[in-house]
């Protein structure tokens, strides 16, 4: 990298469908435990989705809970957790050189819904609007929640980059840092999207929602017999701090942010583009100053659509078709189907213990592989024992944002 | 509804505002937010939760005489009868 400054993992905070902190988490996707069940939604009935089921109660009251959002609920929880396990004392002079930089997908679209569902029960009468919508659904209320509940006052926004934005809070977090506007950045992405009707709506409409009769089997990356997304909620955070600090406390380091890219399509709204994320991809390598033959691991984007996987797939083939080793390659989705904005943050927490146990979890549900999506070194089944240096994590969403984020180990 | 029924509604709705605690030992002629952990945006959830469940609506130059759980009874019984 081209900033002196490095940029270390020394927290994390997450809630998942299949788990609530790290160990859990780490512990079902190498035990093929799935976190996928059936909800039912308001006018489209019955849908599969990722439930997260951590306590709400253990750092807000019932009334934060009621004023507040779902999205800040698994923003402080995350948050107050990836402290503790960092070990950091929060007081008013650390809090006012704190960031909180949070990646969501959307925001607002849960507490709209919820708003104009509410009103039709009174004639679409606009004087039976809360007065709680304005700071439920405004961009930065996830990070800004989290400040309130923490006593931070250092600067706070959220990241609205689709499914890339686990990587882009990361990123922002890390640079943040480098450019000493904070010396501690609570950094990652949430999503409450399962909370809205119109994601699923519009996804079927779409053709891209998954169905089976079996709910845990239907968020299937690379298999022959996949056919769409599985939405689920979640939230991962991160203390990142510089790493000079984090040496003079004696923190535990997961990792180090050792590179990344976001890039645009500029093409279309919707449909990937195969080229823009391998050059995303070797400008990841670029900027981490690495070969392609020191990547271990590859945590993919797939979320278990048709054309997505494959032509991710023949992305990632591109990059590194001219290495004399291909990483491993894993993927989560099947697992706790896609957490959209907590989607590139939790896949990578889900990853980062193969830097200490050397173990690289597989993905889940692909009982027959889709020629279409082979690569060498594909995880599929059980888990591959192999030591770990550096992990790959691709994140891509809507409008053509694509992200890859490079960490290292120390 | 009688004044009892409209005091027992009203706790109601207080108890489901209030952050974690129950308004059952409240002194009914003393101020409400002096005893409780209420502020002003709770307010507003009060007179919302009466609007939706009860159809009252209060002015809000009416709002000071909410100030009690007994002024409340007394504001509310002949809009709640």
């Amino acid at each position: 990298m081209r900033n002196k400054e490095r940029i270390v993992i020394t927290g994390i905070g997450l809630t998942a469908p299949n788990g609530n902190n790290l160990e859990e988490f780490r512990h079902n996707l190498l035990s093929g435990v799935s976190g996928i069940s059936n909800m039912e939604h308001r006018y489209i009935g019955t849908v599969h989705a990722g439930i997260c089921k951590y306590d709400t109660l253990k750092y807000q009251n019932k009334k934060e809970l009621r004023t507040s959002t779902r999205a800040g609920s698994i923003s402080i929880y995350c948050a107050r957790e990836a402290i503790a396990d960092a070990g950091i004392n929060l007081d008013p002079a650390l809090a006012s050189r704190t960031g909180v930089f949070i990646g969501t997908t959307e925001h607002g679209n849960v507490e709209t819904e919820n708003e104009v569902y509410n009103i039709s029960k009174f004639n679409y009468d606009v004087k039976y609007w809360t007065h709680h919508h304005n700071p439920r659904s405004i961009s930065n209320n996830p990070a800004g929640e989290v400040t309130i509940n923490l006593g931070i006052t250092g600067p706070h926004y959220c990241i609205g980059a689709a499914c890339a934005a686990g990587n882009a809070g990361i990123i922002q977090g890390a640079q943040q840092l480098m450019l000493g506007e904070v010396d501690l950045a609570i950094a990652g992405g949430v999503s409450e999207s399962i909370h809205t009707f119109g994601i699923f709506a519009s996804f079927k409409s779409q053709g891209a929602l998954a169905y089976n009769d079996d709910p845990t089997k239907a968020s299937r990356p690379f298999d022959i017999n996949r056919n769409g997304i599985v939405i689920s909620e979640g939230g991962c955070l991160y203390t990142l701090e510089r790493l000079s600090d984090a040496q003079k406390r004696g923190a535990k380091i997961y990792g180090e942010i050792a590179g990344w890219c976001i890039n645009s399509d500029a093409t279309n709204p919707v449909l990937p583009n195969t080229e823009r994320q391998t050059d995303c991809i070797i400008k990841a390598l670029n900027h981490a100053g690495i070969e392609k033959e020191d990547i271990d691991i590859l945590n993919t984007h797939a979320t278990s659509t048709k054309m997505g996987d494959i032509q991710e797939c023949q992305a990632i083939r591109k990059a590194f078709e001219d290495s004399s080793r291909f990483p491993y390659i894993n993927n989560t989705k099947g697992f706790i189907g896609h957490a959209m904005g907590a989607a590139g943050a939790l896949e990578l927490a889900g990853n980062l213990p193969a830097f200490v146990d050397g173990i690289i979890h597989p993905c889940k549900n692909v009982d027959e592989l889709d020629p279409e999506c082979e690569m060498p070194n594909m995880v599929l089944r059980e888990p591959v024992k192999a030591d770990v240096k550096y992990i790959l994590n691709n994140s891509f969403g809507m409008l053509g944002i694509n992200s890859a984020l490079i960490i290292r180990s120390l | 509804m009688t004044s009892n029924e409209i005091r027992d509604a009203i706790i109601e709705i207080i108890n489901e505002i209030l952050p974690d605690g129950d308004c059952a030992g409240v002194d009914p002629d003393k101020k409400l937010r002096d005893q409780l952990e209420l502020d002003s945006m709770d307010f507003l959830d009060i007179v919302m939760e009466l609007r939706k469940r009860y159809g009252v609506e209060i002015p809000e130059a009416d709002y000071p005489k909410l100030a009690t759980l007994n002024s409340c009874v007394e504001y509310l019984t002949p809009k709640m009868k």
